[in-house]
């Protein structure tokens, strides 16, 4: 029989020469270089460092700084830990990034229309600027936007808007709402506000569930949800007299403003770089999103009678967003990888926070795989939520 | 077949680029640019594996010295030997401190602290100018010595116990003792600290400056708002544009940064001394055989000035009969250098390559400088100072 040739054929080929054993060999091979590569690399840095008495040991995470930090969103002293330290930078990098995605976001959009305008002023103003912007280095973009910063007036004579807003050279000072006295009596309004907003849109969607139809139903819970908390806000102030929130004006004290809010140049010129070059790669992938959706539907749409503006919102936009999400969502990666270059204008984000802890306490490798982590973390995380939405909005097969 | 070498030479060709790029600063060891310098300490400081990153690093020599060294037998090739054979000192040095740490027009390093890399080179090598400068920023300098970057570390930088233990450091002898102050606009009615209640700060990370701020704040129960760079120029730069109402650092390092302010007469500098500023060279810890050739290199610019022996009189003294002077320079049989790994007339050669104590303090910081801050505690023991040698026997 036929079956009785193939083991003999098989037999008569040496291993060598047999392309199924070969690729288990070299993947063997392989897998020895690389761990054998990472044990002398491990094994020689261990070495160096116990030679000079480096020892990695997290112990120094509770132990006090000493250092201060120029701002932070939670409390924070020189008597706080390390592990404080370290929070208040991941929270600054967070803080960064999410204002920085979300204005990158809508400012890559409109730049991206803009390049498809017909209008020939905006097409090449757009094209200029993305042309020149993604063009720069960013690190130079940074300092520039810094050192910008400087050439405004001192504090002392203060560009005055209105005594709501001051522009000077230690930042942007602008009027805030504060908590009033009563704040403790509107707080459970907010509750109810919110779930009534909640209540509302879930009973919305199984309407629309019910009766097969799609609906919106989020701007009327929002309505509702702020109507209420206005309400609420109203009858604080019948009741106690006083708002719960009133508005706080800055004033200015010996050397700074009090009072208000305070958005730093650093800030302010980091938030700035990162927003207008990546804005620049996202108007691009707006434009090729939208360039890809097939022409024939907005020959369709135009056909049925939407205007130019409608088609976009309605038809082209939403297919060119199944286009855009993968490419947008490495664009968020690196405007966060990209927020560690504050270091260079004086933003204490996690880096610049994480070289401080490393310089003071000598525990480099520990500091910096702590450093590794929470950039991997920050960005999977990112990935995972992209990936989820990317899922959400993908065209359903009904 | 053709298509299979061309990734092949690409490869090669990268390959080559990659060598060439790491040869570049060897080559042109004192007159490297200096942007070009401060770059390549900040790669290895960046990584996880600093002692293993080396390597790749331009200072492919310095690497080894960790893993062959061994601090039981400091003789059989430690650091000392890893200079020697690759040919120069590698110094760590501030990006720009005027007196300190100055680049000239025609690309020449000088300063206080420059002259005592060079006086390390001359001791070595009998010839100063074989020194491969490194500056550092505050941030990457104890990752540079940590990771074997740069040899020795001559960077203004203060000596404290937790330098010394917890980063791994051996400290020579002070060079510069200073303190810390505080400088301000004459027009901001500041006279002391206690007046700098909510007061932004201007100050370099990394610094014993960072943290004695936040203590004497603290002490004092005031309040203020850090403004942290990483380097003195930026800091000193954002001060002068009214960024913060004062700017600390050591005292020295306040008065050489006067001379880049757009107007010096403007501002003060305040009469409080907020702490101790021990500034002095540092090395890698475990290895003691160089950290006592850098130590004693040291002593012998006090111990020349003690003697009175300057770069213009030695000659006059290398046929002292004295034995104290023919111990410290070397002469007749005394072999005192062979301990540290040191020729016998390495004092001789320091003297003839930069001077004694006097000399480098006076052509960097003395009365012709601009700066001329008085000596103080930078004298010898018997001027009321503060320097003092052991005897070399």
């Amino acid at each position: 029989m036929a079956v009785a040739t193939p083991p003999q054929q098989r037999s008569s080929i040496p291993f060598y020469r047999d392309t199924r054993i070969i690729a288990i060999i070299l993947q063997v091979v392989f897998t020895l270089v690389v761990v054998v590569g990472i044990w002398f690399l491990y094994t020689n840095m261990i070495e160096g460092l116990r030679k000079a008495n480096l020892l990695p040991s997290l112990s120094f995470l509770s132990q006090p700084t000493g250092f201060a930090i120029s701002e932070s969103v939670i409390p924070y002293s020189t008597e706080s830990s390390y592990g404080q330290a370290f929070l208040v930078g991941i929270i600054n990098t967070l803080r960064i990034a999410i204002t920085g995605v979300i204005l990158a976001t809508l400012l890559g959009t409109v730049v991206g229309i803009f390049r498809m305008s017909s209008n020939w002023l905006l097409r090449n103003l757009a094209t200029t600027y993305v042309e020149i912007v993604r063009n720069i280095p960013l690190l130079l973009q940074l300092i520039f936007w810094f050192l910008l910063t400087k050439e405004f007036p001192r504090v002392q004579d203060s560009i005055n808007l209105g005594g709501l807003l001051y522009l000077h050279n230690r930042g942007v000072t602008m009027a805030w709402p504060r908590e009033g006295d009563d704040f403790g009596a509107w707080v459970p309004w907010l509750w109810v506000g919110l779930a009534a907003g909640i209540i509302f849109y879930i009973v919305r969607r199984v309407q629309f569930a019910r009766r097969d139809r799609p609906g919106v139903a989020m701007p009327q819970a929002f309505l509702i949800a702020g109507g209420v908390v206005l309400l609420g806000m109203m009858i604080v102030r019948l009741t106690g007299g006083q708002w719960p929130l009133f508005l706080e004006i800055p004033q200015l004290n010996r050397f700074n403003f009090v009072g208000g809010s305070t958005i730093t140049p650093s800030f302010a010129a980091l938030l700035i770089g990162l927003v207008v070059y990546t804005a620049t790669y996202i108007s691009e992938i707006v434009r090729s999103g939208i360039q890809a959706v097939s022409k024939g539907q907005r020959e369709a749409a135009r056909a049925l009678g939407l205007t130019n503006g409608q088609a976009l919102r309605l038809v082209i936009f939403p297919q060119a967003l199944r286009i855009m999400i993968p490419p947008l969502t490495s664009q968020y990666l690196n405007l966060t990888k990209n927020s560690s270059l504050a270091v260079v204008i004086a933003y204490p984000d996690l880096f610049y926070v994480g070289n401080t802890i490393n310089n003071q306490t000598g525990q480099a490798v520990p500091v910096i795989l702590m450093l590794m982590l929470s950039y991997l973390s920050l960005s999977l995380i990112t990935s995972l939520m992209m990936n989820w939405y990317n899922k959400k909005i993908q065209l359903v097969e009904r | 077949m053709k298509r299979q070498i061309l990734p092949l030479l690409a490869l090669a060709f990268a390959m080559a680029l990659t060598a060439c790029g790491g040869q570049t600063p060897q080559a042109a060891a004192t007159t490297a640019p200096v942007a070009a310098d401060t770059a390549a300490p900040a790669a290895p400081a960046d990584t996880a594996a600093p002692a293993t990153e080396a390597p790749a690093a331009p200072a492919a020599t310095a690497a080894p010295a960790p893993s062959t060294s061994d601090a039981a037998q400091p003789a059989a090739g430690g650091r000392l030997q890893t200079i020697i054979s690759r040919g120069n000192l590698i110094c760590g040095v501030n990006t720009g401190l005027p007196g300190f740490m100055n680049v000239d027009s025609a690309g020449a390093y000088t300063g206080f602290d420059v002259d005592f890399c060079k006086a390390i080179a001359a001791a070595i090598f009998d010839d100063p100018s074989k020194v491969e400068y490194r500056p550092l920023s505050s941030q990457d300098r104890f990752t540079a010595v940590q990771t074997g970057e740069v040899d020795v570390l001559i960077r203004n930088s203060t000596f404290t116990l937790s330098r010394d233990g917890s980063l791994g450091l051996d400290w020579a002898p002070t060079t510069f003792y200073d303190g810390q102050g505080m400088m301000v606009r004459k027009d901001s009615g500041i006279n002391t600290l206690e007046d700098m209640d909510g007061a932004t700060v201007c100050v370099q990370t990394g610094t014993t400056t960072e943290l004695n701020l936040a203590d004497q704040f603290k002490a004092r129960g005031l309040t203020f708002t850090p403004v942290v760079f990483d380097s003195n120029d930026p800091t000193v730069a954002a001060y002068d544009a009214g960024q913060c109402d004062g700017f600390t650092t050591d005292k020295s390092g306040l008065v050489s940064s006067l001379s880049k302010l757009t107007n010096p007469a403007d501002h003060k500098i305040l009469d409080v001394t907020m702490s101790k500023e021990p500034l002095g060279p540092s090395t890698l810890s475990g290895d003691a055989q160089f950290s006592d050739a850098v130590r004693w290199i040291v002593y012998a610019t006090f111990q020349a000035e003690e003697y009175g022996i300057t770069s213009a009189n030695i000659g006059d003294f290398t046929s002292s009969e004295l034995p104290e002077i023919q111990r410290f320079l070397g002469l007749a049989d005394n072999k005192l250098g062979d301990g540290i790994g040191l020729p016998n007339d390495f004092a001789v050669r320091v003297i003839k390559g930069v001077g004694n104590y006097a000399e480098i303090y006076d052509r960097n910081l003395g009365p012709t400088t601009p700066f001329d801050l008085p000596r103080g505690l930078n004298s010898l023991y018997t001027s009321g100072g503060l320097l003092y040698s052991p005897p070399f026997r």
